[in-house]
């Protein structure tokens, strides 16, 4: 699956750093680090953390689907 | 509203081509197709890859916590599109609608996107340049490249220029625990984009991360052993260093050159364009059918003067990709100016950089909330008595705010007291910029007159 933050609107409340550790992870009290190309297993988690982002800046693709951060309200594919 | 009919048949089975398949090629794609354009679309990349995401190859990439190849940009709708990749555009015939391409086809089209960005600079010296050990990072092949002899363990790394990107490759250095030298003809690291105020905190970053910093002093030469392989830089003030590999981070170059004898007013600084996003030819008309969007554009923004306006921000390619599509196929009542506040960010040791507005416009500038010291604070950029730009260390979440005031034009300093502001936040001071007449490895936003057709520029890293 293929992630991408928009880091102009994150503001580093660490919310998918709890969600989905495996794929994102805050470097320093601010910044956030991620594989925008997780495994697909990480796909709940990752929905997860698409879903708890107060700024809603996680866009997520998948195959077979299309995921965005405003169309993705709870977890799917779970 | 109806659309006129030349309108709607190309909204129908027209066909529009985007050269630069990177993030502003991509999402310009995507918006074509949502806002229901169905005829054929190509897309030309020069590269081999579909569309990826740069930022991180200079902190997650090269940090060796994410695979170079693990940058693909999600896909918002299928766009259904032809894609050239691994072929570089190399020339526009605007009259019969026609790009040329590097291996010997073209392309016709009836409404056509230029996208093609920006490249690192190289370094000007080509033998030197072709020193093993000489890298730039722009590309995912370029971080491959420099990842891997990371992974090698250099005796030391230079790298030349303390821009954004100098100076985040710097960071992933000493993380990985590699003795680090950085050059920079400033007087600090970011000068350029965010004055010397800011510019020494993060040289003080720089020290503190056991960074190697030589401000005020140019790179004259890299010298070679007898195999080719890079083994010291030579510094102006005299001085020389022992490195292995040296990371030329001069800023970047815009790729027009493949526009040269187009008609388009396209040069160093980028290719002009209307704030409908529309390119300008070289008598200042908009050419109808040509569109620009991303790095390689430049546009009139009305906060700003409505000066020319360059911006290498991946907020901006995206957001003027959207105007661009939108305007392609809408007639002209329907089409929307392209007004986005520029934003962006930096991560480097350990602290979150980021800003809105355009910093180096700025005369003076006020620590508006938190202190230099911790390094935890928002400072406020003032141009003529009014906000201009604002920037944060570890404080985004403030930032929103003050896009509002730079949108409002706010006058500075600003009126009010603000939560954590210090005694010594109180009183603008000079922000501390470069002489803009003299060329550095450059800010990531230019502000550039109002000559759609300005082609005087020059660069000279020594």
């Amino acid at each position: 699956m293929r992630v991408v933050v928009d880091l102009n609107r994150c503001q580093g409340y660490a919310q998918c750093a709890f969600l989905a550790p495996d794929v994102f992870a805050m470097h320093g009290e601010e910044a956030l680090l991620y594989d925008a190309q997780p495994d697909d297993i990480r796909r709940v988690d990752v929905l997860r953390a698409v879903a708890a982002c107060p700024v809603r800046a996680i866009t997520v693709e998948g195959a077979g689907g299309k995921w965005t951060a405003d169309r993705v309200g709870v977890p799917h594919g779970a | 509203m109806a659309l006129d009919g030349s309108l709607e048949r190309l909204r129908r089975e027209g066909h529009i081509v985007v050269v630069g398949a990177s993030l502003a090629g991509l999402r310009a794609a995507e918006t074509l197709r949502t806002e229901g354009f169905t005829g054929a679309l190509t897309l030309i990349g020069d590269e081999p890859y579909g569309p990826y995401d740069r930022p991180p190859l200079s902190k997650q990439v090269l940090l060796g916590r994410v695979p170079p190849d693990h940058t693909d940009l999600p896909r918002h709708c299928a766009i259904d599109a032809r894609w050239r990749l691994g072929v570089a555009a190399s020339g526009l015939d605007l009259a019969a609608k026609r790009v040329a391409l590097a291996d010997g086809t073209s392309v016709e089209y009836d409404r056509l996107l230029i996208a093609t960005g920006v490249r690192s600079r190289p370094w000007p010296n080509e033998l030197e340049a072709c020193l093993d050990g000489v890298f730039v990072l722009r590309t995912r092949d370029d971080a491959a490249r420099l990842d891997h002899r990371l992974k090698a363990g250099p005796s030391r790394v230079l790298v030349i220029g303390a821009g954004f990107t100098g100076s985040e490759i710097a960071s992933v250095c000493r993380e990985r625990d590699l003795p680090v030298t950085v050059a920079e003809r400033g007087a600090t690291p970011l000068v350029g984009a965010l004055g010397s105020v800011i510019g020494e905190v993060a040289a003080r970053l720089q020290h503190q991360h056991g960074v190697d910093l030589r401000c005020g002093v140019m790179v004259t030469g890299l010298e070679g052993d007898s195999a080719g392989r890079l083994r010291r830089a030579h510094f102006s003030d005299g001085g020389t260093v022992e490195a292995e590999v040296a990371v030329v981070a001069l800023g970047a170059t815009r790729n027009t050159e493949w526009l040269a004898g187009s008609g388009l007013a396209a040069g160093p600084r980028g290719i002009a364009c209307d704030a409908g996003c529309r390119a300008f030819d070289i008598r200042g008309i908009v050419a109808d059918d040509v569109f620009v969007a991303g790095d390689v554009a430049r546009s009139p923004h009305p906060l700003f003067g409505y000066q020319f306006l360059s911006l290498e921000h991946w907020g901006n390619a995206v957001a003027q990709a959207e105007v661009a599509a939108h305007n392609m196929i809408s007639p002209g009542e329907r089409r929307r100016p392209h007004l986005w506040t520029p934003y962006f960010w930096s991560a480097q040791f350990g602290v979150n950089i980021k800003s809105v507005g355009v910093p180096n416009m700025a005369d003076h500038i006020l620590i508006s909330q938190g202190s230099l010291d911790e390094p935890r604070f928002t400072a406020a950029y003032g141009y003529q008595g009014r906000v201009i730009a604002a920037v944060s260390f570890d404080q985004a979440k403030w930032l929103e705010f003050y896009q509002r005031q730079i949108e409002q034009a706010a006058p500075f300093p600003l009126p009010f007291t603000t939560v954590d502001r210090r005694p010594e936040g109180m009183r603008p001071v000079p922000a501390g910029f470069p002489d803009p007449s003299v060329p550095t490895h450059g800010p990531e936003v230019t502000v550039s007159g109002h000559s759609p057709t300005d082609q005087r520029v020059t660069f000279t890293p020594a």
